[in-house]
């Protein structure tokens, strides 16, 4: 019975103990001299690991009576998680060690939080949920104040905990309102319980819930840490931030919208809808004013999240194949897109201003394609792979008769366009003033690069992972 | 051998314009021309040894979508292989012709590249001119009908450089759009209604589509009536009939090989080829058709007259070419759609020579155009005289009154005042008759100015005229010969007696249907499926009698009739006009006679008298002179309501309200959200977790409003 | 009213003016006291409803070393809550507005609670006479084993995060090298020197 469990559970396991292994062997060692090798090792850690569970994993595996459950849906999520936290570390390892952030704690870190978004998107109780949620929220704390000295890594990483344990505390709360309604924490008991509909009670506990949810996806209006957080952590970790938590984040909404509360689906889709829209149209129309690229991508970030959103609100399987082919598109563009932005600076300095991108296609003519690629992608500009992301979206939430949100969509999308657009605006059109310079690492250009590439390669077919996130999504609702 | 005809332009037309960077300017030319001398060969082959019975040939699938299934197919009939002839024929010479013509050109500057450009357009002309001819279904006739539409665009803007060039490729390619949107109509009308657009099935319904009543704009019409009615919509636009003929003349702005095939002999005539083809439909639609007869009457009249007083050599044979359309539909409306093919024949033959004629004395006199300053050329351009004079014989129609002996145009234009006559319209028969007086004076009037009297205007340009190299009147030659020979040797299968055109046409045999009825005469047939369609030609067989009636009316319902034209059971206008009184037969002569020697005496005699006239008579002439105000007319009724309109709605409509919102939300509304959003975004981590929980409380009523039903 | 019940109305009372008072007090160590005030209370609760070693754990852990440390830290920080909660106080008629709302709210659901239909088979909990710290026990280390190790890794993510944070090599102060010293060899570290009186060296 426990070798079973241990058996499922084995990649979780096995990222945990290398964490710790790990952090004693660099304790005792060289200290921060072995970051930049323990960085390399958890990215390739986490391929292997990816590869492992996208390869072997295989029906549904339930652990730990119910705890953890292995399925298609959660494999898919945690192959993206995998894959997009080891490029972002990858990506990390040269900027940090420059400026001296390269701590060897760093990467376990990382790989820690891996272990919570990896139980996150597995939950198969409200407790593992709690659980690996806090495990993630945690490591991502300590990471957005890495850069200590700063004020602005400090205020960060601050503000970042003191909203998320607010954020934890609803969520408790409406975890416990559930278990005084269902008698259990399972999900599997929770959606038996509410089968014979829902008292008011339980629904304001699923309102704890998703608000829960919400802060953590940071969909309006519990999006406004976002902003401030994205600023003021280190670029690499602001990558980090804006794309595998949200992953999980995301796949854990869907596990408990459809696993927990599959049989009410009416009554989470009018809030779920209602935070898309919301999403939708503050990312779009706050992120205009912005001046500085890593809040635009704040900004960016919450819209996508409400687009991702629409797709869980349709409340069908084809929603949740939609949401996940977002979530893929979306954390590749994201990729290439910090990558870009982390080969910013000037003198050896960082520099984030969008203005300071002036007239770059002169002076960089290969990156500011790229980046134009990606924008555009971003943008949801056909033919570029991130239009089909909104498509299928769109098209979820109009087949689930949710026209009207859809036709929000779009209009968000075009008010959103503005934004993106204008970065490209100034990298063609703008007047020069203040060039940038550097050179970027390796591995930064071919993040890059082959990011923008896959936007526009993966029209052909959105490299055959559209049956995959069907096969995920129809494991997950049934 | 049908493919090669239809493809053998086309290659032509991709490897002139597309690859003669490859092989230079001149094998460009001289590919193209020789492709479609092949074709034309191959043209002559097939249709002198045609039997008159239609066969398909089937390219490839096309289009299926729902019940709309066609494929890509060449349609052989009698009609087919005649537009085959003369299409080729014409546009071989005038390739031909063209190397000459185009040799020199002062509006492409020394070392301006257009030759390659001018023979792949005059090829893709063609193709899409022979798409048109052969289609078996409507849609592709539409394709070949846009295709060669956007040809003539192209070639009338051949000198881009030129405003007046541009504006008349334009006015055409506009004035066109509103004759083909009455063609689409008609197609989807002729669809909706029989499911089909392949002609046999089209045809096989139109018995049905007669008794049909369809619901169009504000009442209910005939189908078949409404149907063949928009369809010559389409004709009259592509063949410059009266209201949509106004871009004709002005297209004389292309080159003049261009005029001489696309405006003359070839593109402007394919309204008439749509009547003929889709006679079984006419057949069926008696005010229709009535409606054609006048308006073509009238054409033929009005164009004649604007003929009369024009200066511009080529806009003087415009105007005739215009006239000469009318005769074709007013033959095609009374019914004898063998007599308006016939025509279109032999017209093809003279008019393309009366062009090139014309070309050849431009290029001669220096892109001269006004006659005024024509003027004694019978000395220097020798050849060119006498092929001008053989065609100027050939469309007064000169020949012996009586007999079938005459130049071409004599057989067939006498044909078709014969059959105006007898398809019983005064108006039409008096209106082409007089006609055909205009037509001679305006003919020998441009005959006179150019070749005869005293040389006028530059005389510079006069010493320096000279004969076309014989690549250009090698083509005249040939051309000539068709308008002397065309009509005497087609004259029997065309407007012979009965049995000669039915036996040429392919439309079936019908001794042995006179005398054993429907079931032996399908056997007799040999088409299965067929048995009605004999049955409802029988009728016809019982041909010189005239008198017997009409065979059983609900023979026709199933199958389409068989033969390349259709003639009613009670079409008897071929007859009627045979046994036409003989002053009636005698009319055109007469009129011919009076208006060359009006001509004579205006321009030869008296040249003083032209002057003198139109100083008297100055209302008519400027009426005249200002082609009857039709394109006053329009500018005042369409085009000025239009651009104010267009203005209208764009300075009002899009500038103030569509502009105006979309600007205030974009300059207004969304940089207010994004302060606001700004300032909501105020850093303190309360300020924050108020908001979420604001969210939270917002949540929390909206289920308690709408959820919980327990 | 039988003692019990009184008991939980006492016990409860004092919970919640804990609680209101925690957030009220203008003095924050008078804030943390109410604090403690609730925790005890709570304690209490449980003791009330059978669970003992719970009331325990919240004596010992909560108010013995958590709230304690709470004590001394707001007493060693420096903050103007004046200020703070004057910017707040801005916020204040909207914020009480909310804040009946949602208490309307949830005393409607509580109002209204009822539990799903076969609560009791769903239910944790080991049936039958088993003793409280033995029941958890069982839970936790058995059922709940996955949960107990990521509990645990979250604690070691907080005890790095704390060190990452706060740890600082200084490089310009001593410290001692205990294997240094160790290894340290009198014999090189000294060097003796015959010095002649009167001479130096």
């Amino acid at each position: 019975m426990i070798s079973a469990d241990i058996q499922t559970v084995l990649p979780e396991i096995v990222i945990a103990l290398y964490a710790m292994g790990a952090l004693l062997a660099a304790v005792y060692t060289s200290k921060d001299e072995v970051a930049p090798l323990l960085t390399w090792l958890t990215g390739g850690l986490f391929v292997v690991m990816a590869g492992w569970i996208g390869y072997n994993g295989e029906g549904v595996n339930v652990a730990f009576d119910g705890a953890y459950v292995d399925d298609g849906f959660g494999r898919f999520a945690k192959v993206v998680i995998l894959l997009s936290a080891a490029v972002v570390l990858v990506m990390s390892q040269e900027y940090m060690s420059r400026r001296g952030l390269l701590r060897f704690e760093y990467p376990l870190l990382v790989a820690l939080a891996v272990v919570g978004m990896m139980v996150m998107v597995s939950a198969g109780d409200l407790m593992s949920l709690y659980m690996g949620l806090e495990l993630q929220s945690l490591s991502l704390y300590v990471v957005a104040s890495l850069r200590r000295d700063s004020v602005k890594s400090t205020e960060a990483g601050l503000k970042y905990f003191v909203l998320g344990a607010l954020s934890s505390g609803l969520l408790l709360y409406g975890a416990s309102l559930t278990y005084g309604f269902a008698g259990t924490t399972l999900f599997s008991g929770i959606v038996e319980a509410v089968e014979g509909g829902a008292s008011i009670g339980l629904l304001f506990g699923l309102v704890f819930l998703i608000t829960g949810f919400a802060f953590k996806v940071s969909a309006a209006p519990f999006h406004m840490w976002t902003p401030d957080v994205y600023e003021g952590s280190p670029t690499p970790v602001t990558a980090f931030f804006a794309t595998a938590p949200k992953v999980a984040a995301m796949g854990l909404f869907a596990r408990v919208a459809f696993d927990a509360f599959g049989a009410v689906t009416g009554e989470w889709q009018q809030i779920v809808a209602f935070l898309s829209v919301l999403s939708m149209f503050v990312g779009a129309i706050a992120a205009i004013g912005q001046t500085n690229i890593k809040r635009l991508m704040a900004y960016s970030s919450i819209a996508h999240m409400g687009f991702a959103l629409m797709g869980l609100a349709a409340g069908s399987a084809f929603g949740v194949q939609a949401m996940l082919i977002y979530m893929a598109i979306y954390v590749t563009m994201n990729i290439g897109t910090f990558a870009f932005i982390l080969g910013m600076e000037k003198d050896g300095v960082p520099v984030t201003t969008i203005s300071s991108l002036k007239m770059y296609s002169k002076r960089e003519p290969l990156r500011a394609l790229a980046m134009l690629v990606l924008l555009f992608s971003l943008a949801g500009v056909p033919p570029m792979v991130g239009f089909f992301g909104k498509f299928y979206v769109l098209r979820a939430a109009y087949d689930a008769g949710l026209a009207w949100l859809a036709v929000a969509g779009v209009i968000a999308s075009v008010i959103g366009a503005f934004y993106y657009l204008r970065i490209v605006y100034f990298m063609y059109f703008g007047e020069e003033t203040e060039a940038l310079d550097g050179k970027m690492s390796p591995v930064l250009w071919v993040s890059l690069m082959a990011s923008a590439a896959v936007m526009v390669v993966g029209v052909v077919n959105l490299f055959g992972i559209e049956p995959l996130a069907a096969a995920a999504a129809a494991t997950l609702v049934n | 051998m049908e493919s090669t005809i239809l493809f053998a332009p086309l290659l032509g037309a991709i490897i002139g314009g597309f690859g003669w960077r490859v092989i230079g300017e001149t094998a460009a030319q001289y590919l193209t021309t020789g492709l479609l001398f092949l074709a034309a060969l191959l043209s002559w082959v097939m249709f002198l040894g045609f039997d008159g019975e239609g066969y398909t040939v089937s390219l490839m699938r096309w289009i299926a979508s729902g019940e709309l299934s066609t494929d890509w197919a060449i349609r052989i009939d009698r009609l087919t292989t005649i537009m085959l002839i003369v299409i080729t024929t014409v546009s071989s010479l005038v390739h031909l012709y063209s190397i000459g013509y185009m040799a020199h050109d002062d509006h492409f500057g020394e070392h301006g590249h257009y030759k390659a450009r001018f023979f792949a357009y005059l090829s893709f002309f063609t193709f899409a001119m022979l798409m048109l001819v052969t289609a078996d279904n409507l849609v592709q006739m539409f394709f070949g009908w846009e295709g060669v539409g956007v040809a003539s665009y192209l070639l009338i803007g051949f000198y881009y450089k030129k405003p007046s060039a541009n504006a008349a490729a334009i006015k055409a390619f506009v004035v066109n759009r509103v004759g083909d949107f009455g063609f689409a109509l008609g197609i989807f009308g002729l669809f909706m209604l029989t499911g089909s657009i392949n002609f046999t099935e089209v045809f096989a319904a139109a018995p049905h589509l007669a008794e049909t009543s369809i619901t169009f704009l504000w009442k209910d019409w005939n189908a078949a009536n409404l149907l063949a009615f928009l369809l010559f919509v389409g004709a009259m636009g592509k063949s410059a009939q009266l209201f949509l003929h106004t871009w004709l003349p002005d297209a004389m702005e292309g080159p003049t090989p261009v005029s001489a095939l696309i405006h003359a002999a070839t593109m402007v005539t394919a309204g008439v080829f749509l009547v003929c083809r889709m006679s079984p439909l006419y057949e069926y639609a008696p005010e229709a058709k009535q409606f054609i007869v006048f308006l073509g009457a009238s054409t033929a009249f009005v164009a004649a007259t604007i003929g009369l007083v024009q200066n511009d050599i080529k806009r003087v044979i415009a105007y005739s070419t215009m006239s000469q359309l009318g005769y074709m539909f007013v033959a095609a409306g009374v019914g004898v759609y063998s007599v308006a093919m016939f025509h279109l024949l032999t017209h093809a033959f003279f008019k393309a020579m009366l062009f090139l004629g014309a070309g050849s004395v431009i290029h001669g006199m220096h892109h001269e155009q006004d006659m005024r300053n024509y003027g004694g050329l019978r000395k220097k351009l020798p050849l060119t005289f006498w092929a001008m004079l053989i065609g100027t014989l050939a469309i007064t129609g000169v020949g012996i009154p009586l007999t079938t002996i005459g130049f071409a145009g004599f057989l067939s234009k006498d044909a078709i005042i014969e059959s105006a006559y007898a398809g019983g319209t005064p108006f039409a028969f008096w209106a082409l008759v007089v006609a055909a007086a205009f037509t001679s004076f305006y003919s020998w009037r441009l005959m006179f100015l150019t070749f005869w009297g005293a040389p006028r205007g530059d005389h510079h340009t006069h010493d320096h005229a000279h004969e076309s190299p014989a690549v250009m009147t090698v083509p005249l030659g040939v051309l000539a010969v068709g308008s002397i020979l065309a009509g005497m040797v087609w004259y029997g299968p065309f407007f012979g007696d009965h049995d000669k055109v039915n036996s040429f046409f392919g439309i079936p045999a019908h001794a042995a249907a006179a005398d054993a009825g429907h079931g032996e005469a399908a056997t007799a047939t040999d088409h299965a499926a067929t048995t009605e369609a004999p049955a409802a030609t029988d009728h016809a067989a019982t041909d010189h009698a005239a008198t017997t009636e009409a065979a059983p009316a609900e023979a026709s319902h199933e199958a389409a009739p068989l033969g390349a034209i259709y003639m009613a059971a009670d079409n008897h206008v071929i007859d009627d006009a045979h046994h036409a009184p003989k002053w009636v037969k005698a009319s055109p002569f007469v009129a011919m006679l009076l208006g060359f020697l009006m001509a004579f005496q205006m321009y030869i005699r008296r040249p003083d008298w032209p002057a003198k006239l139109a100083a008297n008579q100055r209302p008519l002439y400027l009426f005249l002179l200002n082609k009857w105000y039709f394109d006053e007319i329009y500018d005042f009724v369409f085009i000025r309501p239009a651009k104010a309109l267009g203005r209208l709605l764009w300075k009002k409509g899009d500038g103030k309200v569509i502009d105006g919102t979309i600007n205030w939300v974009a300059m207004g509304l969304v940089p207010y959200l994004t302060r606001l959003a700004g300032r909501a975004q105020s850093g303190y981590v309360f300020t924050y977790a108020f908001a979420m929980v604001i969210g939270l409380a917002l949540l929390l009523t909206w289920v308690t409003i709408t959820g919980g039903e327990n | 009213m039988t003692v019990a019940a009184f008991t939980f109305y006492a016990f409860a009372v004092t919970t919640l003016l804990g609680g209101l008072m925690t957030v009220m007090s203008r003095n924050p160590v008078h804030s943390v006291l109410w604090l403690i005030l609730a925790f005890i209370s709570s304690a209490g609760l449980f003791v009330l409803l059978g669970a003992e070693f719970v009331a325990m754990l919240l004596m010992i852990v909560y108010v013995g070393a958590v709230a304690v440390l709470f004590l001394f830290v707001v007493m060693m920080l420096d903050i103007d809550f004046a200020e703070l909660k004057a910017e707040m106080a801005r916020y204040m008629p909207l914020a009480l507005l909310i804040g009946v709302v949602i208490l309307m709210q949830l005393g409607m659901a509580f109002g209204a609670w009822d539990y799903s239909e076969g609560v009791a088979e769903r239910l944790a909990a080991p049936a039958g006479e088993v003793q409280n710290t033995a029941a958890l026990g069982q839970l936790i280390y058995d059922k709940y084993i996955m949960l107990f190790q990521l509990a645990g890794l979250i604690l070691l993510v907080a005890m790095i995060g704390a060190i990452v944070l706060t740890l600082r090599h200084r490089t310009n102060i001593k410290r001692q090298d205990i294997l240094a010293q160790m290894y340290r060899d009198p014999a090189k570290a000294m060097e003796l020197k015959d010095v002649k009186p009167g001479q130096g060296l």
